[in-house]
């Protein structure tokens, strides 16, 4: 889970700038004259001075980046005509713009449109599994019982071990042949499932993966939530008669909204990207059926020869232009329902 | 795409970070000739697979007896992610190998985009007088010699001799008798008669061979995966798993693949000469004479079996050439090969090794000679090594059930287009 982490303490640190900028910078000040402004850059440098490093370090490691795939996507570039040195021979590149060609190409091909739904499917089947498991084990935890802190310990382990390692291990339990999870099944008497030999099969295996390793988050960011919930609340509802499940349903969830509405798109975001789970555990494969966007986009651009970087950009753009799709709406759904966020 | 070579824990760990680790350095700026005598350091990116790779790389190292001067540097690169990462060191320029052991298919497409040295004028006439033809013609790009052939190889029908005895069954020598076989395999013991590699296209290679096809004409510029022969060679596969003679897998294929015949549960697989020094470790040929090979079984049209095999190229952007070359030309001399022949059952690429009495006596050589000298020889194109990641998929999904074999094989064309542009 190196990712999820490294994520969120970059848009942390995004946040971080927006909030500084806004508060103390002259956006916030009345002036609009030019004496203004000068006053206001005078009064505020230092301000200015402590966020410039961030900005500079954002703009050079994901706006110039950006900035390129969009300009790579409008040409066709692959690598045959690509600049590259080889030794001490340098190689100019001939690649050429041609418009929006690309994104012609990888929208009218079935693929795109196939993939694109298997990813919503896989997404969609994650987060909600994860939500509900992550909320069914925070309420569980947060209570008094003995030996409170080793449970949340276990609970949380998935989150501790990096990524790839725990994917392998997955796929070793999975093995058909020689895997644990058949030979467990088979000393039950029953048959040995194909788990990621069959597509079905091999959809759910990487959805289980997938959720066993986002529960530890969601649990401790809904643990987190379920703590700030006043206890009187709880106290009030139980002196009117209500029962646990309107107690749950009238005090808990509207309490943890705010919480899980955040994670919830996070989560949301994490998961339509989510290359190590499927390209690690499945490759893909069988044939093409768990392949999701990203996992497509790495293959148009690694595994194809001559390697299609125009093509793979295009993707890449695509991906980015649904998931800021998706927060748009996220954001505006949020909003009407009162949610300042 | 030809053997998923390694544990998989590696070779998926490389991929992920094969942008982030280049691997190794080089020593800078070391020049090589101080008076005739070569010196710095050589690189070698390896591919060979868990059960060879000691062998080789006490062999590379020793070149250090040779050229006191020089030091070898040997790295392993599972062979699954190597042309991925092979490119994305020599597209970027810093921290890649002087040498590397290419697949036969990886040649041409690393010579068109700019990547290997050309071999010395002497050492490519050397190729042409003294190796196997067909494996010269693999290091070859539009008329010059980018590489030196290291090992040939072909595929061919592995078998548990005690197995097939105790059956009543003779080696199959097409689909229909590899179908009867099987069936009396699973009569008397309940074991599965032929573990198919399901997740590797090139096991699929004999089945279009066998039914008189091929995956592309060069010649005519013309992609004849999805033709009728292509259709037949994905319903033969198909029909194996279909029939109960086979059992297949769309993931781990190696792995499982190697387990289910090294411990006896399956009675029979195709593989190729690099699989006989892994298969000699398992329980079942601890007498190795326990393991027969036969040519691959026969479709409707003959018995076809792809030509493979490893070459040595040398980057062009190598500090070091001669001794990189120097290095190429000494794991490619026939004492090297004889040697390897002997170990790993390998097979030389140099015509003269064959005469040698190591090579002569070993069993395996004298099998996969004949079968090697009759292998069908691929289209040595540029995109010859991506054409077998899409008809991957295709070939999994046919041999799995998930598609019919008519549809496997349009789906492959229309790929296979994709990437051939302008052919028909």
């Amino acid at each position: 889970m190196a990712a999820h982490t490294s994520q969120s303490v970059a848009k942390a640190a995004g946040e971080g700038t927006g909030n500084t900028g806004a508060a103390r910078g002259p956006s916030r000040t009345t002036a609009r004259s030019d004496r203004g402004l000068k006053q206001a850059l005078a009064t505020h440098w230092y301000a200015w001075a402590m966020i410039a490093p961030v900005v500079l370090v954002l703009g050079v490691i994901i706006g110039w980046p950006l900035v390129r795939g969009i300009y790579l996507s409008l040409t066709d570039a692959n690598e045959r005509n690509v600049a590259r040195t080889i030794g001490v021979r340098q190689i100019e590149a001939t690649y050429e713009f041609v418009g929006l060609d690309n994104y012609a190409a990888v929208l009218g091909d079935p693929v795109f449109w196939q993939r694109l739904v298997w990813t919503v499917l896989w997404t969609v089947g994650c987060v909600s599994i994860t939500f509900v498991l992550g909320l069914t084990l925070a309420t569980m935890l947060n209570r008094q019982f003995r030996g409170r802190a080793a449970y949340r310990m276990a609970l949380i382990l998935p989150w501790a071990v990096p990524g790839f390692v725990s994917v392998f291990a997955w796929r070793f339990l999975f093995n058909r042949d020689n895997g644990i999870l058949n030979k467990l099944l088979d000393g039950g008497g029953i048959a040995a499932i194909p788990w990621l030999d069959d597509p079905t099969w091999a959809k759910v295996s990487v959805i289980a993966v997938n959720v066993w390793l986002g529960v530890p988050f969601m649990m401790v960011a809904l643990l987190g939530g379920l703590q700030s919930i006043p206890a009187e609340l709880y106290e009030a509802a139980e002196m009117d008669g209500a029962g646990p499940w309107q107690r749950f349903r009238h005090i808990t969830l509207p309490g943890l909204r705010a919480v899980s509405m955040t994670v919830i798109l996070l989560s949301t975001i994490w998961t339509f990207n989510m290359f190590p789970v499927i390209f690690l555990l499945t490759r893909g494969g069988p044939g093409d059926s768990t392949e999701i966007l990203v996992t497509q986009a790495f293959r148009e651009a690694f595994i194809a020869s001559p390697r299609d970087f125009a093509g793979s950009a295009t993707w890449g753009v695509l991906i980015l232009a649904l998931l800021m799709i998706f927060a748009l709406v996220y954001r505006r759904s949020l909003r009407k329902q009162g949610e300042v966020w | 795409m030809r053997r998923g070579i390694a544990a998989t824990a590696l070779v998926a760990t490389l991929a992920l970070a094969a942008t982030a680790c280049g691997g190794d350095t080089k020593d800078d700026g070391q020049e090589t000739k101080a008076g005739g005598e070569l010196s710095g350091t050589v690189t070698w990116w390896d591919t060979s697979n868990d059960a060879e790779k000691a062998s080789f790389q006490k062999i590379a190292e020793a070149f250090t007896a040779k050229h006191p001067k020089v030091t070898v540097k040997y790295v392993n690169v599972p062979y699954g992610d190597a042309q991925n990462k092979v490119k994305n060191a020599f597209s970027s320029g810093s921290e890649a190998p002087d040498v590397i052991r290419a697949d036969v298919g990886w040649v041409a497409d690393f010579a068109s985009l700019g990547y290997l040295d050309e071999v010395p004028a002497e050492t490519a006439k050397k190729i042409d007088a003294e190796f196997l033809p067909q494996a010269a013609a693999s290091g070859k790009f539009e008329g010059k010699t980018y590489a030196v052939p290291q090992v040939i190889d072909t595929l061919g029908l592995f078998y548990n001799k005690k197995m097939l005895a105790d059956a009543g069954v003779q080696p199959p020598k097409t689909l229909e008798e590899l179908k009867t076989a099987a069936a009396a395999i699973k009569a008397k013991s309940g074991k599965t008669g032929l573990y198919l590699r399901g997740d590797d296209s090139y096991w699929f290679l004999p089945f279009i061979y066998g039914e008189g096809g091929d995956l592309v004409d060069a010649k005519t510029k013309t992609v004849t995966v999805d033709n009728a022969a292509g259709v037949k060679a994905f319903k033969a596969a198909r029909d194996l798993i279909t029939s109960g003679a086979a059992t297949t897998n769309a993931t781990d294929g190696w792995t499982n693949m190697q387990t289910a015949f090294k411990s006896g549960e399956a009675a029979m697989m195709i593989n190729g000469p690099w699989a006989v020094a892994d298969s000699y470790a398992g329980d079942q040929f601890k007498d190795k004479s326990n393991l027969g090979v036969a040519a691959v079984p026969a479709g409707s049209a003959k018995a076809g079996a792809p030509q493979g095999g490893h070459d040595l190229a040398v980057y062009a952007g190598s500090k070091n050439t001669a001794a990189a070359h120097a290095f190429v030309e000494y794991m490619t001399s026939q004492e090297i090969q004889v040697q390897s022949a002997k170990d790993l059952s390998l097979l030389p690429t140099r015509t003269a090794a064959y005469e040698q009495p190591d090579v002569k006596s070993s069993e395996m050589v004298q099998f996969f000679k004949p079968a090697v000298d009759k292998a069908v020889e691929r289209a040595w194109i540029p995109e010859n090594g991506s054409l077998f990641e899409p008809l991957k998929v295709e070939y999994t999904k046919a041999v799995t059930g998930t598609a019919t074999p008519e549809d496997a094989a349009k789906a492959a064309g229309v790929e296979f287009r994709k990437i051939l542009k302008g052919w028909k």
